[in-house]
């Protein structure tokens, strides 16, 4: 358990004086070109500031630019305007902090389980031991003891995603970026997962942007609810989650919980 | 699973047998000549008569196959990868290929023996000309269809561009290399036989011209029998190297 138990020592880096935020993403803007040689605005004036450390989900309706959102921000695709900065710098590419966990599991048929989540290690050349063994131990954390050598067109969809997650995890990412990772999985599972979730957060202080559909999951995961508009995307408002941590799954059922959902409903226009 | 493997040897056999008691039925109801038709029995005891000469014949064409199509996929795998790496490349051989491919190699097989002489060169050259083609297709369209997805991965994780090649796209063309390896291989086959026609002193396309100059409908037949199992056999030393290879490919396509 060590490696993934143990705190991640604050490297001295250099940065740590800045007082800035971790992320601070301004004024975004994202223009796809169409074929017919117009425009599609995804993404309009977008800003957010994201803490050391901080949970902050963005819950959107379908199609609104979430996914675009996220792919700026892991360097996968260019803004059209705006500023992307990452520990007081500005970045316009992939980030080596980073893990992305997709929307699909985009895992490598011809892998086993095992040597999927070991790829971002082998990329980095840093495959040891000691990240084999992490490995494992995540593979376990998921529930997918025994599969390790299986490959991935033996599993279903849910246990796929959460190979996902373990690969995403395997190297020390300072920023996870989250693409409604449990969207595949049944409610038990996906609960599962939050709390795991959680307590890796609360073990590594990683950041974490967490895209979902999902409102109650929003709000059981987060520091911060970002409620995005329809297309153009932009943040509609902010709902601060003050629900203590670590989160208990009974807390889903009290009436601060409701309240927030309700209040986010009302922000998605589901109810007034 | 083992219904698989059942039904799989079973109902080819099955259809073979029908197809044999047929023609066997045909030639002795009509009483046809052998030159023209031989009998399966009569084929049957031409392979047992003639079984050392069939052999004798059946390595060089053999050699002449493996080789050629080591050729093939030696030099058309590199080509490939040049190919599917760069825009330019592609645009300057790709109608190169084309136009090679076009030309019938039946056609080019006299010049190639001018050129290369009576030997096994010749065979070698028209067997890899005939191979070439398919592992070359096949595997840059393999290299140019990489999920996206994977790509994304990897960029995301700032693969290096080799790392991105041997790691993501190499592995995931796997497929489509051995799709085309298959075909090529049984291609093989008849390059080696083009060569053997054109000009050769030995080999089962040889045997097959001597036999049937001298009316020996049997042995003729015969050796067109040992081609087409030729054939077959390459064809499944290439399908048990993509089971060796892609071991989490189980029975996708099943041949
Ligand atoms: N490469 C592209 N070219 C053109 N339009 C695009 C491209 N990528 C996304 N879009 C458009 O941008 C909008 C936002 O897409 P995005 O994938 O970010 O939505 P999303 O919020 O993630 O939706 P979902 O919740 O369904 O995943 C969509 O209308 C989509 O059609
Ligand atoms: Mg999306």
């Amino acid at each position: 358990m060590t490696a993934i138990t143990g705190t991640r020592e604050q490297a001295p880096d250099g940065l740590a004086p800045s007082s800035e935020p971790f992320g601070v993403f301004t004024d975004i803007e994202k223009r796809f070109a169409l074929g017919d040689g117009s425009y599609l605005t995804a993404i309009e004036k977008l800003s957010l500031t994201l803490e050391k450390g901080q949970l902050i989900s963005l819950l959107g309706p379908s199609g609104c630019g979430k996914t675009t959102f996220l792919r700026i921000v892991a360097g996968l695709e260019q803004a059209s305007m705006g500023e992307v900065r990452i520990e007081g710098k500005s970045i316009s590419g992939p980030h080596p902090d980073f893990a992305f966990v997709f929307q699909q599991p985009n895992l490598m048929p011809w892998r086993t389980v095992l040597e999927n989540i070991l790829f971002p290690l082998e990329i980095r050349r840093e495959k040891t031991p000691k990240g084999v063994d992490r490995a494992r131990e995540l593979v376990e954390l998921v529930g997918l003891a025994g599969f390790e050598d299986r490959y991935p067109s033996e599993l279903s969809g849910g246990m796929q995603q959460r190979v996902a997650l373990c690969r995403a995890l395997v190297h020390d990412a300072k920023l996870l970026l989250m693409d409604e990772p449990f969207g595949a999985l049944d409610e038990l599972k996906r609960m599962e997962m939050h709390d795991l979730l959680l307590s890796i957060r609360a073990r590594t202080n990683v950041s974490v942007l967490f895209v979902t559909h999902s409102i109650s999951e929003a709000i059981y995961l987060s520091d911060m609810v970002a409620v995005f508009s329809r297309r153009p995307a932009t943040i509609r408002d902010r709902i601060e989650i003050s629900l203590p941590y670590p989160r208990q799954g009974e807390m889903r059922y009290g009436a601060d919980f409701t309240r927030y959902e309700h209040e986010a409903s009302r922000l998605l226009g589901i109810v007034r | 699973m083992t219904d698989n493997v059942y039904y799989r040897s079973v109902f080819p056999l099955v259809g073979l047998c029908v197809i044999v008691v047929a023609w066997q039925a045909y030639t002795t109801l009509f009483n046809v000549s052998s030159v023209v038709l031989p009998s399966p029995t009569d084929i049957f005891f031409a392979t047992c008569e003639n079984f050392t000469t069939l052999l004798r014949h059946t390595w060089p064409t053999l050699v002449e196959c493996v080789l050629g199509f080591a050729l093939a996929v030696g030099i058309g795998i590199p080509i490939a990868v040049a190919l599917s790496s760069s825009t330019l490349l592609n645009l300057t051989l790709y109608p190169i290929l084309i136009a090679m491919q076009s030309v019938p190699k039946v056609a080019v097989a006299p010049i190639i023996l001018v050129w290369f002489g009576l030997g096994i060169e010749s065979k070698l050259a028209i067997a890899f000309l005939v191979a070439f083609f398919p592992i070359v297709v096949d595997t840059a369209t393999g290299l140019n269809a990489t999920p996206k997805g994977l790509l994304e991965l990897a960029k995301s994780l700032r693969a290096t561009r080799w790392q991105i090649f041997y790691k993501v796209q190499l592995p995931s063309a796997l497929p489509f290399v051995f799709a085309g390896a298959k075909v090529a291989v049984t291609l093989t086959v008849i390059g080696a036989v083009i060569g053997e026609f054109v000009g050769s002193s030995e080999g089962l396309g040889n045997l097959l011209l001597t036999a049937n100059s001298q009316l020996n409908g049997p042995l003729a037949w015969a050796a067109l029998i040992w081609l087409s199992a030729l054939g077959m056999a390459l064809f499944g030393a290439v399908a048990l190297a993509e089971r060796f290879f892609m071991p989490w490919a189980k029975d996708g396509s099943g041949h």
